[in-house]
């Protein structure tokens, strides 16, 4: 009734190709960005943003950039904390190095940093696969901490090894520092996480992104009709660590303004992400934002109702936290394997029936 | 799911505002690899607190109000905690966490809330012109390395030069704090310094004590937290190091650091800022809030090391607030007055007595420029036999000569960096 294609003509091939091809699918997607764009930055407070849509938003970049990896292009990837940490640690040197450049082309460049140093990462995939590959990614998750805990030129010979972002400014407001309002930051986020996923979404849907799943699908059959494995894997590997890299600009920036490499870029981080991509769905956008506001917003919603509502010992709440968290994963992995995104879809194929299904 | 959730989130804010306490955010952590040091400080944090409450009413009239958040050593969770707890009034911020607490410098700043990071933190925080709303006193990490470095010299007949020094450190933030301090004490009294960086949290270190074991260093230095103090005693009787010559700073000497390695940890040395002894308070404590059923723990770590110390932190928490009272002449302060009460604090022996605590610390006076105090920590010995930690020196002071121009120049670069004129506020 709903959400069906029936009466939705399409007149011309290009209207035919459009990312999203059904109305009701249009309509969404435009609603969302409005009360994103829109009407959440006149609502949000300091709570909002720092504890719950800015991490999700910046979350939300770092699982699209391994879902291309992982899951478009079938690489398995451990090393995304140490891919994040280049994001951080670039854009900590270009922005005390160039005080006046403007911080979108810092973290753009971050960007780009952490994309020269993936490829670098991503060669060894050229001979190994599966689990020797995720080990090799591991190698550059340690290695990449290692390298910022042990060089003082990365952290500007600070005593303690932390980086700190000074106060920069786009458009006369404060984005990042002490004095970044709930808004700039909120929507800082919001303007990379639209250009990422906008970006990715197109990337998958053209030659690069067919390239990545034939890789995926079966190298070998892929190689045989004229995809060029290395292209593939290699391209797969600097986007993905583009996106991450600019995540992990943000998350030090933006999000928390001071960093220590080992804590925050630690193997956990990149075991966060993966779950982020497993849970939200492997090989989709919608799944990584998915993901990350599962992982983001649990935690929190959990604390928030044992021990601001329910008054339960914070102990309590915290460990109940990883039984919940890692209950839920059990289940959806269980009963859903193909993550939230997959139930979207069958969500959505029940909808095209309702209310007469066959 | 998602409306439960920010009603209770809008249902949450809403309470915290209502009331009109004195309020003191604790964010703990009990649990986490950090949750073994976590649990006791809180504990005696909270029940400080508690005391007052039930004793006194409060201080001048006003309840106090803990409202406890978990962080779990987390920055991220940190962050979530401070700005869930931020809008309910919050007094004073201690959060325990050398990173957090670099998080929080900046916005604690920005928001005009005081941050005290009781003997961790950003050291150069002591320059109260460039950080106005933290504070770091009793003293902090550079003084901790120097107190070790004068135990060392007053043991040695003031002379080191013979010597050698190794530093087994948390590789982190908070382990590489003393770094630079001991790096220029020892050109000063020409030891030799040898630095072992220990992975966090800590759980592996046979090849670093391998490795001491084959450089036989006179002394070992250790800047450790949560599980690494345990390891590294345990692999220090392990390879049969001296007891006597291996000092912990004041984050590495509890008891449940050297308990787990049994009569081996027997002549342990540690730092500490409080002289561990039976005070009256803890009696006060243990019949008015513990019996009371009142506690924030299940009680048993009355008197331990970190739960005094948490005790004295809650202390000068609540001696600032009386402070801030006397001062503008309100009973219900805000976060600004609070800051005027901490930086105009004054912590005498007399005072000390009077709150069932002598020499519980050092007295030390703050002052505009000078957020650290007096600098001073004791050196403590562990007594496997009784199972305590027995004060075996008065308090040391710090060599203030090499300390306070790298306080100076740390904190101009921070200044520099991030646009702040020096000043009082």
């Amino acid at each position: 009734m709903l959400y069906r294609e029936a009466g939705d003509f399409k007149t011309t091939y290009r209207a035919d190709n459009q990312t999203f091809p059904i109305l009701f699918d249009r309509v969404g997607f435009w609603i969302t960005l409005a009360v994103a764009w829109l009407i959440v930055p006149l609502v949000i407070n300091d709570y909002w943003a720092n504890a719950i849509l800015v991490p999700f938003l910046i979350y939300a970049i770092a699982a699209i950039g391994l879902n291309i990896l992982t899951g478009y292009c079938g690489q398995v990837s451990l090393g995304t904390g140490g891919f994040m940490a280049v994001g951080a640690y670039a854009v900590y040197k270009l922005m005390t190095a160039f005080p006046d450049v403007s911080m979108v082309i810092h973290i753009l460049l971050a960007g780009g940093i952490t994309a020269i140093v993936g490829a670098l990462f991503g060669l060894p995939s050229l001979r190994i696969k599966g689990f020797y590959l995720a080990v090799a990614t591991l190698a550059a998750q340690f290695f990449l901490v290692w390298l910022f805990n042990k060089v003082p030129w990365f952290y500007n010979y600070s005593a303690s090894g932390q980086i700190n972002a000074p106060e920069r400014f786009l458009f006369g407001q404060a984005i990042t520092g002490a004095n970044a309002g709930p808004t700039a930051q909120y929507l800082i986020c919001l303007a990379f996480v639209t250009f990422c996923a906008l970006l990715a979404r197109n990337l998958t849907r053209g030659t690069v992104g067919r390239s990545w799943m034939a890789i995926r699908d079966m190298d070998i059959a892929a190689e045989i009709i004229g995809v060029n494995p290395l292209r593939a894997k290699l391209t797969a590997f600097a986007v993905s660590s583009f996106f991450i890299g600019i995540a992990g600009a943000l998350f030090f920036a933006v999000y928390l303004g001071a960093v220590e490499v080992g804590e925050a870029f630690g193997i956990n981080k990149s075991f966060l992400v993966l779950f982020m991509c497993i849970i939200g769905g492997l090989g989709s956008i919608f799944g990584s934002f998915a993901g990350a506001a599962f992982l983001v917003l649990l935690p929190v919603a959990l604390k928030v109702i044992g021990a601001d509502l329910l008054g339960w010992p914070t102990q309590i709440v915290s460990h109940l936290q990883l039984v919940v968290v890692g209950g839920l994963i059990m289940f959806f992995l269980i009963k859903e394997p193909h993550g939230l995104a997959q139930l979207w879809r069958l969500t959505k194929e029940k909808l095209r029936l309702w209310p007469f299904p066959y | 799911m998602k409306r439960t959730f920010t009603a209770a989130a809008v249902a949450a804010l809403m309470t915290g505002s209502a009331s009109a306490d004195l309020v003191i955010p604790d964010l703990s952590y009990r649990t986490g690899p950090y949750a073994a040091g976590g649990i006791p400080f809180s504990d005696g944090y909270q029940d400080y607190f508690a005391l007052l409450n039930a004793r006194d009413g409060g201080i001048g009239g006003e309840e106090i109000r803990v409202v406890e958040c978990e962080t779990g050593y987390n920055t991220e969770k940190g962050v979530e905690c401070y700005e869930s707890t931020k809008g309910e009034g919050a007094l004073v911020y201690q959060p325990l966490s050398t990173g957090i607490t670099y998080q929080l410098i900046p916005k604690a700043t920005a928001d005009g809330i005081p941050l005290h990071t009781m003997g961790y933190g950003r050291t150069s925080a002591a320059d109260g012109e460039v950080f106005n709303w933290t504070f770091n006193y009793p003293a902090n990490y550079w003084d901790a390395a120097s107190v070790a470095v004068n135990y060392l010299l007053d043991e040695n007949g003031d002379d080191l030069s013979e010597t050698s020094v190794a530093l087994v450190y948390h590789d982190s933030a908070y382990g590489a704090e003393p770094i630079r301090t001991l790096e220029e004490l020892s050109a000063k009294h020409g030891f030799d310094l040898s630095l072992f960086p220990v992975t966090p949290p800590g759980q592996e270190q046979k090849s670093t004590w391998l490795q001491i074991r084959r450089e036989r260093p006179d002394y070992v230095v250790m800047w450790g937290w949560g599980v690494m103090n345990q390891v590294a005693i345990q692999e220090a009787a392990n390879i049969n190091f001296p007891m006597e010559n291996f000092i912990g700073n004041w984050w590495a000497g509890a008891e449940h650091d050297v308990t787990p390695a049994g009569a081996a940890a027997d002549g342990y040395k540690a730092l500490n800022m409080n002289r561990i002894q039976d005070y009256p308070v803890l009696g006060e404590i243990q019949t008015q809030v513990i019996d009371a059923g009142m506690g924030a723990g299940d009680g048993t770590n009355v008197g331990k090391v970190l739960y005094v110390r948490g005790m004295y932190a809650a202390m000068l928490a609540a001696e600032a607030i009386a402070n801030a009272q006397e001062i503008h002449g309100v009973s219900d302060i805000t976060a600004a007055q609070m800051r005027d009460g901490m930086e105009q604090l004054e912590i005498t022996e007399a005072r000390m007595e009077e709150l069932g605590m002598a020499g519980v610390g050092p007295s030390f006076s703050v002052s505009c420029e000078n957020h650290g105090g007096s600098g001073e920590g004791l050196v403590q010995q562990w007594n496997a036999s009784d199972g305590v930690f027995e004060p075996l020196t008065d308090f040391i002071t710090p060599d203030d000569a090499v300390i306070d121009p790298l306080v100076e120049a740390d904190a101009a670069a921070f200044a520099e960096e991030n646009g702040i004129s020096p000043g009082c506020l």
